[in-house]
């Protein structure tokens, strides 16, 4: 039988197919940037893990006499601030406030604007309008107006911080996933789906959101980027993690107050932020160019 | 249990979008036995695929909304169901294939997940005797090395390989009834007649009637036993096969018919057509809904719609000139004659 036998090489050829096919891995490291990217996140999460072991002070342990030093001075790799303490332990620790923050604020409002934006989408009409209208609400306010204002009625803490940040993201996620449940609840497959007799969460969960999951990453790895900004954005005022704990945000504040006397404190923990935040983003372009397949050369 | 599997009385079928109200079927009738495959012809817009998504209760509402009719399943009326248990008929009792099968299955999952989603939907098989039957189904449609293929992706599969996964999946729940909704429109003409045997030997061995929605009259001669010509959301002319090829008496039939590409066709010769297109629906028609394309049309076309009647034994039309006391001859139809109308 001839036609087994072609059918049989269809299917090698397939398989064959399939191991050369570039992988989403493989396409990314090919972007030259996007590559840098994931290096420096790389590298970040691994500082952030293993901070006590990379730190060479301790990040709280002030020293009035040894305030204000410069780099590299008395074994302080980044010198120390105002209070004697070590800038680069305060850096490292002050990773990890920015990764816990940044993605489990946008884990947060990921999955709170995901339901939400998918319910509105997917069942239109007026929970559709209920919805969306209030999300414009919020769309309103400025972002980091919002997580003022959502930090001084919740208080200060990490917790809190993560909560103000992530309802400050809802409203993106909720539009991101709204618009692409429209179109993804279009397709032939889910007619198909339907007429097969399948329930609406089935539909949602099973089909309509694996579909819509690509922006969605994408705009996840660009709101991480946006929530670290936020983050140290609100300890730069005060209302972010209590003060002894280092962040960030809370480092630049100190600093700015000595900027003639001891650049140093501003000075790394702004590029801290700038190198991070310039990475996830990227990586989040990279991301993108290889999720979309109309981008494809 | 009667033979009567389905009977649809009546049905209308009306999208609404902003002011206008577009009448997609209007009063479509029709019933179908047990083992019998009916077609539905015609051109498009002309409500057939309307109607068989109407009878899964599939019609996007809003815009549409079916607002009159009845559809008898076995005792149940359709219509009348909760949402739980039209869900119980959808894929369980009546099944649909789809037109295109490159967008009818979902690209991130593998279609022996597909299948074995919709076996696990209606039947209390655990996951492994879900996966065997899947596996099974996809033989069954004729899929070489059936274990293979259920792990891979839709896109590793060719056009027709996709109707036969679409098959399966349909066909998986063993429904009594089968709506293909031109099944084979998209697929290559070389494969059109295998899915179609393929259909042919599944329904022997499942024991399934089938609706056959398409523009092809070649594909209803083949595969139906009854045939229902639409034209704008009404059916203008009914009967057995045999009947309808043997002897066609609408107007807009005899159209179709000649719009047929034969053997006999020369290349010098022009093609022949139906001039005109499809009154817009969202109009309120007057008439005869094909007085405007009809080569036979006279004052009375505009003015009265013509009934449904028997013209013939079992051989039903629309048409105020084919009756049983009165016939038309269809080698006039070739002579344009519609001078004497406005259109």
């Amino acid at each position: 039988m001839t036609s087994i036998q072609a059918e049989e090489e269809i299917v090698k050829t397939m398989e064959d197919k399939r191991k050369k096919e570039q992988s989403l891995f493989r396409k990314l490291i090919k972007n030259r940037l996007a590559a840098f990217g994931l290096i420096v996140i790389f590298l970040l999460i691994i500082t952030a893990i293993f901070a006590p072991l990379i730190a060479t002070h301790d990040p709280n342990t002030m020293d009035v006499t040894k305030a204000l030093l410069g780099v590299g001075e008395q074994g302080y790799l980044l010198g120390t601030d105002n209070f004697g303490r070590d800038i680069f332990s305060r850096i490292v620790y002050g990773s990890r406030i920015s990764l816990i923050v940044g993605i489990a604020a946008v884990l947060f409002g990921a999955v709170i604007g995901s339901l939400l934006g998918v319910a509105a989408g997917y069942f239109g009409g007026k929970l559709d309008s209920v919805i969306m209208r209030f999300m414009d609400g919020l769309f309103a306010f400025p972002f980091i107006l919002l997580a003022i204002t959502l930090m001084t009625v919740l208080g200060q803490g990490l917790i809190n911080v993560i909560i103000a940040i992530g309802i400050a993201n809802v409203p993106g996620f909720a539009r991101v996933v709204r618009g692409q449940v429209l179109g993804v609840k279009e397709s032939e497959f889910i007619e198909v789906t339907r007429s097969l007799g399948a329930k609406h969460r089935r539909i949602i969960f099973q089909h309509v959101l694996p579909n819509s999951l690509a922006p969605i990453i994408v705009y996840a790895t660009m709101s991480v980027a946006g929530a670290i900004i936020s983050e140290a954005a609100l300890s730069f005022l005060g209302l972010g993690v209590q003060p002894p704990t280092a962040s960030w945000g809370s480092i630049l504040k100190d600093g700015k107050d000595f900027l003639v006397l001891n650049p140093n404190m501003a000075t790394f923990s702004g590029l801290s932020i700038l190198i991070t935040v310039l990475s996830i983003n990227l990586f989040g372009d990279g991301l993108r160019d290889a999720l979309d397949p109309k981008m494809k050369v | 249990m009667s033979d009567m599997l389905l009977k649809v009385e009546n049905l209308e079928v009306q999208f609404r979008s902003g002011s206008t109200l577009t009448k997609a079927v209007n009063g479509v009738s029709f019933s179908l036995n047990r083992k019998e495959n009916i077609g539905i012809v015609g051109e498009s817009g002309s409500g057939k695929s309307v109607t068989a998504t109407s009878l899964l209760r599939l019609i996007p509402d809003p815009p549409g909304k079916i607002t009159g009719g009845k559809i008898i399943f076995e005792d149940k009326d359709l219509l009348k169901l909760s949402d739980k248990a039209m869900r119980k008929i959808r894929g369980n009792e009546i099944s649909m294939i789809f037109q295109d099968p490159s967008t009818s299955l979902n690209p991130v999952y593998t279609v022996g997940n597909q299948i074995v989603e919709s076996i696990e939907t209606h039947q209390h098989l655990n996951r492994k005797e879900a996966k065997e039957k899947a596996v099974h189904m996809l033989e069954l449609v004729g899929i070489p090395e059936a274990r293979k293929r259920f792990s891979m992706y839709p896109h590793e599969f060719s056009g027709g390989m996709r109707q036969r996964v679409m098959i399966a999946i349909a066909l998986a729940c063993n429904p009594k009834l089968l709506i293909a909704d031109e099944p084979t429109t998209a697929l290559d003409v070389t494969v059109q007649a295998q899915i179609l045997n393929l259909m042919k030997d599944l329904q022997h061995s499942i024991d399934t009637s089938i609706i056959m929605i398409t523009h092809d009259l070649g594909v209803i001669w083949e595969s139906c036993d009854k045939v229902l010509v639409m034209y704008a959301g009404n059916v203008v002319e009914s009967g057995t096969v045999q009947e309808i090829h043997d002897n066609p008496l609408h107007p807009y039939t005899w159209g179709l018919l000649d719009s047929q590409i034969t053997e006999s066709v020369s290349s010098e010769e022009e093609l022949s057509t139906i001039p005109g297109s499809p009154p817009d629906l969202s109009l309120d028609i007057s008439g005869c809904p094909f007085a405007a394309r009809c080569p036979f049309a006279e004052e009375i076309c505009l003015e009265k719609t013509p009934e449904m009647i028997e013209a013939a034994e079992g051989h039903f039309t629309a048409c105020h000139f084919q009756t049983k006391e009165h016939r038309l001859d269809r080698k006039e139809a070739k002579v344009d004659d519609r001078s004497n109308i406005k259109s």
